[in-house]
């Protein structure tokens, strides 16, 4: 019976131990004889542990996509909707404000007489879909309100769609292997992006920042062949309006550069040769969402004269066909960002092709091509955290946690033979085999191995060695108490085990909240000293009491235990 | 067979006061450091944080030939980067890490601030030449953290909450697994070891990062396994002796597992020392909190967390008892009252009677 439960035991153990090594340097293809070679073994090796980014080189940024911006315009949008509506009806409103400060977002329509306003609530709800507002209507006012659960959904959407558009931003740009997730709570709207290999992440950032945000307007001035009208301050372009901007005009900067520009560049960093400022019709004739194409064409400037020629989707250009039509001789100027890119005059109708000149370089004008392509981000983001590490860098920290490993081992394998002999071998047994078991229950997770996850293998060492140590002196007081070697080890193992459990689970727990709300080098952490805990439980106890179980079946009676 | 302790009879408990004194001492030593920096003018913060908490850059160059901290300092004010700390690497001489603190300003000012900072540090650094990790480049910059003051909050937070949380999560499991006197006892015990360590970063300024709050949260699982194994012990012996007083088999438990703790905690502590000595400049702040938290952690077990553990249930038995028999007073502390379940108050000149001659 006992030999039975021994040869079962031994051959759970070989088993776990084949496959564990298989995993750890395995090939995940057809084995070749190269991958028995020591060099063979390192790199299978290598290709099979996922190293995080402190370990491998590459970038980590942490963005937060400003939601509450994007609800702002969101209410901003449905008011000139409103307004637009109410113009074309002729409905009796007076005034349509949009009000979006301390997180609540409101749209306020005054109507001339307080018994209209049912009326306009009609009409307005057959224009603009309002069913996330809440209307409350008081005296002449009439108040549409976005309720918080709208708020909370309309913010996530944002989210998700800057996630999906960063990271088609990244595929198109070629970045390998980026990994793109969401961060944080979800009500923080972050998000995470690393990119292995990527040392230097300016460029990357740029683009993944660039809102894109594309309009083709009517610039106010006489038609052709008079030249566009433009103002050389903000203010002379205001008072040209009689000192404030009506609802559907907008002041936009214009800058006439002779310089290549650089994408992502806001209006007042670059060196503009000459900044003026246009007046336009507002809401512009098409935008950005009504773009089908767009790509970076050399201009006849030469090598750093590059411009962005885009077509148009259908619904787009058939607005925009019917603009240019009846608009002959007129501006038209190519809002980018918030900043006249180029202004020009309509010659012929035009129906879905259109250019954009701004003396790009070659660089700028495919990065803007590429994000004009991805779609405008819903809401502006803003770098939150940003980390890289060189590959050099990388190399280093493995070596140095791979020394330290090394020679925690070699302590702690030192201190064990010499102090409990012959039962010291069984815990350098349990020790090693824990290890390769750890670095299997890593691959086998696909958990990411960081430079403090190196740590929480060392400390699983200690804790490991700590199981033994626990065993063995429970065993030596049992002996020294006057029972037999068999009872000793039965009842030191026994006694051990309860005290096991009760520290493992203890570590376990603090390592848990460690790996669930902990981030980045933490979650690694807590990781490999989990994984590498919940293994000992079978190495430390499981396998050393098979060795213990061994030695004393191969002689009928035990004379003396080497511990 | 070799052995550390040999049939050792240390009176713990007796020495329960003066092991109370010193860890007093130095948890107001660390609290004193903490607010004397944070409060008088012109000093240091309380405790040295990393960009991980406070936000900022820092960026990690490595030279060819590395200029000196003043050459560097002046080669990044030409570019109007003037509140830089160059601080250069103890064990590798050709690197040197340079740090730009936030420096407070508007919401937009700090995001452009990190945006900008590598920008802003490498061409400053161009002047000795160009970067890259070619033969003809100068220098390479093989690590930059930047971090703004939003984030750097938010992990502040969350460290802080993943902590409590937690200690909160062991408490539990002990009262179930034990009563939830031995539970408080082990937690505040490793509250104690939270608080010395920090302490000791406090007075010595070393930075406080992410990864020394990882070394926190494993200290705190360190220090209660010792407690446990302790406390195991107790719970073993307390069912095996029904008739000895609690304040003997406390010090039998810690005597009885003493060697376990000594060994455990020295191989801990030369593997923690692999750490700190091997480990690098990345892990050198972690392994600094392991190395201290290891000391302290196995220290409060015994001087700490049993006679806290001791004093709270004698307490809990006087007042049952003194329920019990209301005409009785209850039991003072010192007296030698036997009680019915064969358990007597700590005795406070006894104990040092009793002391054993053995000793490490």
């Amino acid at each position: 019976m006992k030999k039975k439960n021994l040869l079962q035991r031994t051959i759970i153990i070989v088993l776990v131990t084949l496959v564990g090594i298989y995993i750890v340097i395995g090939p995940r293809r057809r084995p070749t004889l190269h991958d028995f070679t020591w060099s063979g073994i390192k790199a299978t090796l290598k290709s099979n542990i996922n190293l995080g980014l402190d370990l491998k080189g590459g970038s980590h940024l942490v963005m937060r996509v400003k939601t509450d911006e994007f609800l702002k315009s969101l209410t901003e949008e449905n008011a000139s909707a409103i307004r637009e509506t109410a113009k074309e009806a002729g409905l009796p409103v007076k005034e349509v404000k949009a009000e979006t400060a301390g997180g609540n977002y409101r749209i306020v329509v005054e109507a001339t007489d307080p018994s209209k306003l049912g009326e306009i609530q009609e009409a307005v709800k057959k224009k603009v879909d309002l069913s996330e507002w809440t209307f409350s209507p008081s005296g002449n006012i009439a108040t549409w309100t976005l309720t918080a659960t709208a708020q909370r959904a309309l913010a996530e959407q944002a989210t998700e769609q800057a996630k999906k558009i960063i990271e088609s931003r990244l595929d198109a740009v070629g970045v390998a292997e980026p990994l793109v997730q969401r961060h944080g709570s979800q009500s923080s709207h972050q998000i995470l992006v690393q990119m292995p290999g990527i040392q230097d992440p300016e460029r990357v950032k740029q683009l993944l920042k660039a809102e894109s945000k594309l309009e083709l307007v009517h610039v106010v001035s006489p038609p052709s062949p008079q030249p566009a009208q433009t103002y050389a301050t903000e203010e002379e372009a205001k008072a040209s309006l009689g000192g404030t901007v009506p609802q559907n005009r907008r002041v936009v900067p214009y800058a006439e550069r002779n310089e290549p520009t650089t994408a992502g560049q806001t209006a007042d960093n670059q060196n503009p040769v000459q900044k003026k400022w246009v007046v336009v019709e507002s809401p512009a004739i098409v935008n950005g969402s009504e773009l089908r194409n767009a790509s970076a064409v050399q201009g006849r400037g030469g090598a750093s004269d590059y411009q962005i020629s885009f077509a148009l989707k259908p619904a787009g250009a058939e607005k925009f066909g019917a603009w240019t039509g009846a608009n002959i001789n007129e501006y038209m100027g190519v809002v980018l960002n918030g900043e006249v890119k180029s202004i020009a005059f309509i010659k012929s109708q035009i129906h879905d092709q259109g250019e954009i000149s701004g003396r790009f370089t070659k660089q700028s004008a495919d990065d803007l091509a590429l994000t004009l392509r991805s779609g405008a981000l819903p809401a502006p983001i803003e770098y939150q955290e940003e980390r890289t590490v060189g590959p050099s860098l990388g190399e280093d920290s493995i070596r140095s946690g791979v020394r330290a490993c090394v020679f925690g081992l070699l302590f702690v394998v030192a201190f064990m033979l010499f102090y409990y002999r012959g039962s010291g071998v069984n815990a350098v047994v349990a020790l090693i085999l824990n290890m390769i078991l750890m670095l299997a229950g890593l691959i086998l997770f696909q958990a990411t191995l960081t430079l403090p996850g190196i740590a929480g293998i060392i400390l699983t060492i200690g804790m490991a060695v700590d199981s033994n140590v626990l065993i063995f002196e429970r065993i030596r007081e049992e002996l020294r108490s006057g029972k037999t070697i068999p009872s000793a080890i039965e009842q030191g193992f026994a006694r051990a085990f309860v005290t096991i459990i009760d520290t493992h689970v203890t570590t376990i727990i603090s390592s848990l909240f460690l790996f669930v709300f902990g981030t980045g080098p933490l979650r690694g952490f807590a990781v490999t000293l989990v994984i590498g805990l919940l293994i000992n439980l079978f190495s430390a106890v499981y396998v050393s009491r098979t060795i213990f179980m061994w030695e004393l079946s191969r002689k009928r009676k035990l004379e003396s235990l080497s511990i | 067979m070799i052995q550390v302790f040999k049939d050792v009879k240390i009176d713990w408990l007796a020495n329960r006061r003066i092991f109370i004194a010193i860890s007093v001492l130095l948890m107001l030593a660390g609290l004193g450091s903490a607010m004397v920096r944070q409060w008088s003018p012109g000093g240091t913060e309380a405790f040295n944080l990393g960009v991980d908490f406070k936000g900022g850059t820092v960026v990690t160059a490595k030279f060819k030939q590395r200029p000196s901290p003043e050459e560097i300092r002046a080669a990044l004010v030409k570019t109007s980067v003037h509140d830089a700390v160059i601080q250069p690497v103890i064990d590798k001489p050709d690197t040197v890490l340079i740090k730009l603190p936030l420096s407070g300003g508007s919401d937009a000012e700090s995001q452009a601030q990190l945006d900008l900072g590598r920008t802003r540090v490498k061409s400053g650094l161009n002047q000795f030449g160009t970067e890259g990790n070619k033969e003809s480049d100068a220098y390479e910059i093989i690590a930059t953290d930047a971090v703004g003051a939003v984030a750097g909050a938010q992990l502040r937070n969350k460290a802080i909450a993943v902590t409590l949380a937690a200690l909160v999560g062991i408490l539990m499991y002990i009262a179930f697994r034990f009563e939830w006197t031995y539970g408080a006892a082990a937690v505040i015990a490793v509250f104690h070891d939270v608080l010395v360590t920090l302490g000791f970063f406090s007075i010595f300024q070393w930075e406080v990062s992410l990864t020394v709050i990882a070394a926190l949260l494993t200290l705190v699982g360190f220090s209660v396994n010792d407690t446990i194994v302790i406390f195991d012990r107790i719970r073993e012996n307390r069912r095996l002796h029904r008739r000895e007083s609690l304040y003997k088999i406390t010090n039998d438990s810690i005597n009885q597992t003493l060697s376990r703790t000594v060994i455990t905690s020295g191989l801990v502590f030369l593997s923690v020392l692999a750490m700190v000595l091997f480990g690098g400049e990345v892990l050198r702040g972690f392994s600094l909190a392991l190395l201290i938290g290891v000391i302290f952690g196995t220290y409060s077990s015994v001087a700490i967390a049993s006679p806290i553990m001791v004093w709270w249930e004698q307490r809990l038995e006087a007042a049952k008892k003194s329920s019990a028999t209301a005409i009785s007073r209850p039991a003072i502390s010192g007296s030698r009252v036997t009680t019915a379940s064969g358990r007597k108050p700590l005795p406070s000149t006894a104990g040092k009677r009793s002391r054993g001659a053995g000793g490490a």
